[in-house]
């Protein structure tokens, strides 16, 4: 763990250490349940949601890994408003990959703290998504996230940017319709 | 080439499609034998869509795509700047010569023994080459033939690169016949200047469990998928055309319509236009500024091509197909590889003016992202419904059981202004059967010999019913 103002107590730490663990799994819970519009409110309203490609590259190349946020094709880059579209869409109940429902769960795991500043504190973590929908279909994404959140007085936090960092090259599940 | 398959009650293959009843059976996207059979017939023979050469801008510069099931490198060589496609596959013991998915190289060095060939694909190195008796000489000899397996023929149209496996296929241009235009056209920047495009990186690349033919053939013409399909995007209010502020366009003289060449496989729902001339832009971006840009490029266009017809082409979320599977709107391409029976891939490339600025670069760059592929709003739901007909139609008694292309079957017409096409009522599946048409045609034939154009007399067209010139059954 690291002392991530410079000048909080070991106390402070673990405190801060255990309310954003607490967030992160909040955040599962509600994508779990079902109940997205919750977990929206826990986005802030200048969100900057990216999800990038990943290429195969050559040792050392690691400029080349992941697509330009802002020049090349991600697979998402998202503000508040696309994700509201996005649950508005899930929640109609004939968006069809999701109809009927399939059953997510949000394993959230490795969760670090790493810097706090003016713009928010900086929080890493890694994820592991499972599908399992109709009778047999089976969908799995892991990788790691790299997330700046705000305090918030409602909600304790607020996601402002993250990166979510996905193993995957080809996108192998034929549809992508939960968050991470 | 492969014999033709004999499957289930010894039916020769033409007997899978009952152009009377205007059925097609369902072994065609469930048996395997079938799909090797297309492999050969079909993947062996036509041209198939690589890429873009912006993908590859310098000397050197080469990005992994794929021809059906098999990866191909396409290259620019560091000489001549060239573009030319390899197998990417070590003529020696097979292995992969490239792994990375793009790049800038002097030279392709296999991971296994070192064979090592330049960006023209010849073979320059072996390791142990020098050795006592290794190999006979430095090299192997005969290196000259050890190149690795270059594609038949290549073509690059407007800038987009197209190759087929088939020295004796017609050129790409015969290929695609009364197309070319409508193509040329689609990779036009906005204000009409050829080759206008270029197209943002990476490939976007997503499986589906399903059969190629299933998007490849049936959803690239599909006005009667939309309402049902993409309810939840409607419901939600995330149009497809992009913006709430859009505009209805002031009438300009056009008529839309399915349409299919039956003896070339392509075909698509299309706008003809009974005006010369472009006509005016419909504001339709939520992004401020766009509209403003795209207005001012179709006045530039408007003055360049003032004095002629458009060709006909896509329109408002419709898009024509080049056999076997590639799907073109002006600006966005889409296409499928087969993998397996029941596994594709699908590429998308998203082209946008050269010259745009980064605000309109951007818009686009989001639409691209947002709409389309595995995470699109509308097409998640598009690969919900492929994926599950596979298995749906593969059981023992599915597969007794047709499918039904007859919507419009014996309605459709020649048409002078694109020559050799049926066109056809907007909602019907006239593309589609014109699809069926050539695939037969494919799976029967011996050569390129016996197949439209180089068979100029060839009538492929096996439904019947068409008004005008000779069907197939005249």
């Amino acid at each position: 763990m690291v002392n991530v103002g410079g000048k909080q107590t070991m106390l402070e730490d673990l405190i801060l250490q255990h309310e954003l663990e607490q967030f992160c799994y909040l955040e599962a819970r509600l994508l779990d349940e079902r109940r997205l519009t919750e977990w929206l409110d826990l986005l802030s309203e200048d969100l900057d949601y990216w999800m990038p490609m990943r290429r195969n590259i050559k040792f050392g190349d690691w400029d080349k890994e992941f697509t330009d946020h802002h020049k090349e094709i991600n697979w998402f880059d998202e503000t508040k408003d696309i994700i509201a579209g996005r649950i508005r869409q899930i929640n109609t109940g004939v968006h069809w990959p999701e109809e009927p429902v399939s059953r997510f769960e949000h394993l959230i795991t490795n969760i670090e703290v790493v810097s706090e500043d003016a713009d928010g504190i900086r929080v890493n973590s890694k994820f592991h998504v499972y599908q399992n929908r109709l009778q047999d279909e089976i969908n799995q994404w892991v990788g790691r996230r790299e997330d700046l959140l705000r305090r918030d007085p409602d909600t304790k936090f607020k996601v402002v940017k993250r990166k979510i960092i996905l193993a995957q090259n080809v996108m192998l599940p034929k549809v992508v319709n939960t968050f991470f | 080439m492969a014999n033709i398959v004999r499957a289930i009650g010894d039916r020769s293959i033409r007997a899978y499609i009952d152009p009377e009843r205007g059925t097609v059976s369902r072994e065609l996207y469930v048996n395997d034998d079938i799909f090797a059979q297309e492999l050969e017939q079909i993947y062996q023979r036509c041209w198939l869509l690589l890429g873009h050469e912006s993908q590859i801008p310098n000397p050197g510069d080469f990005v992994v795509t794929r021809m059906g099931t098999e990866e191909v490198l396409m290259v620019r060589d560091r000489k001549d700047h060239k573009i030319r496609a390899f197998l990417n596959s070590c003529r020696h013991r097979g292995m992969k010569v490239c792994r990375y998915d793009e790049g800038n190289t002097l030279v392709f060095t296999c991971p296994y023994h070192a064979w090592t060939y330049d960006t023209k694909g010849k073979l320059v190195g072996v390791g142990f080459g020098n050795y006592a008796n290794a190999y006979t000489d430095t090299l192997p000899t005969g290196s000259e033939e050890w190149g690795l397996v270059e594609v038949g023929q290549i073509c690059n149209f407007y800038g987009s690169i197209w190759a087929t496996w088939d020295p004796k296929a017609p050129s790409f241009q015969d290929y695609l016949g009364p197309f070319a235009e409508s193509l040329r056209h689609c990779l036009q920047s906005s204000d009409g200047e050829d080759a206008g495009l270029e197209f943002f990186t990476p490939f976007q690349r997503h499986r589906i469990p399903t059969n190629w033919k299933v998007p490849g053939f049936t959803s690239v013409t599909d006005l009667t998928h939309t309402a049902m399909t993409h309810r939840s995007a409607q419901a939600a209010g995330l149009h497809e055309d992009r913006g709430t502020g859009k505009e209805t366009a002031k009438p300009f003289p056009q008529e839309k319509y399915a349409i299919g060449d039956h003896n070339l496989g392509h075909g698509g729902m299309c706008t003809f236009y009974d005006q010369l001339g472009v006509p005016d832009y419909a504001n339709e971006w939520f992004e401020p500024g766009v509209d403003d840009y795209f207005r001012a490029q179709t006045e530039r266009k408007k003055l360049l091509i003032a004095d002629r017809i458009m060709p006909p082409h896509g329109w408002g979320g419709g898009h024509f197909a080049i056999f076997p599977a590639v799907m073109v709107d002006s600006w966005r391409i889409r296409y499928y590889h087969p993998h397996e029976t029941g596994i594709t891939e699908r590429w998308s490339l998203f082209g946008v003016d050269k010259n745009a600025p980064d605000h309109v670069k951007d818009a686009v760059r989001h639409y691209a992202e947002r709409f389309n592929g595995p995470v699109g709003f509308f097409e998640s739901d598009d690969m919900e419904n492929w994926n599950y007909v596979f298995p749906a139609s593969q059981g023992a008694t599915a597969r007794k059981y047709d499918y039904f292309y007859r919507n419009g079957l014996g309605h459709g017409k020649y048409d002078d202004r694109l020559p050799g096409v049926v066109v056809n009522g907007s909602y019907t599946e006239e593309a589609h059967r014109a699809r069926f048409s050539r695939w037969l045609a494919f799976m029967e034939a011996k050569s390129w010999d016996d197949l439209y154009p180089l068979n100029k007399s060839a009538n492929h067209n096996i439904w019947p019913g068409v008004d005008g010139q000779a069907s197939a059954k005249a």
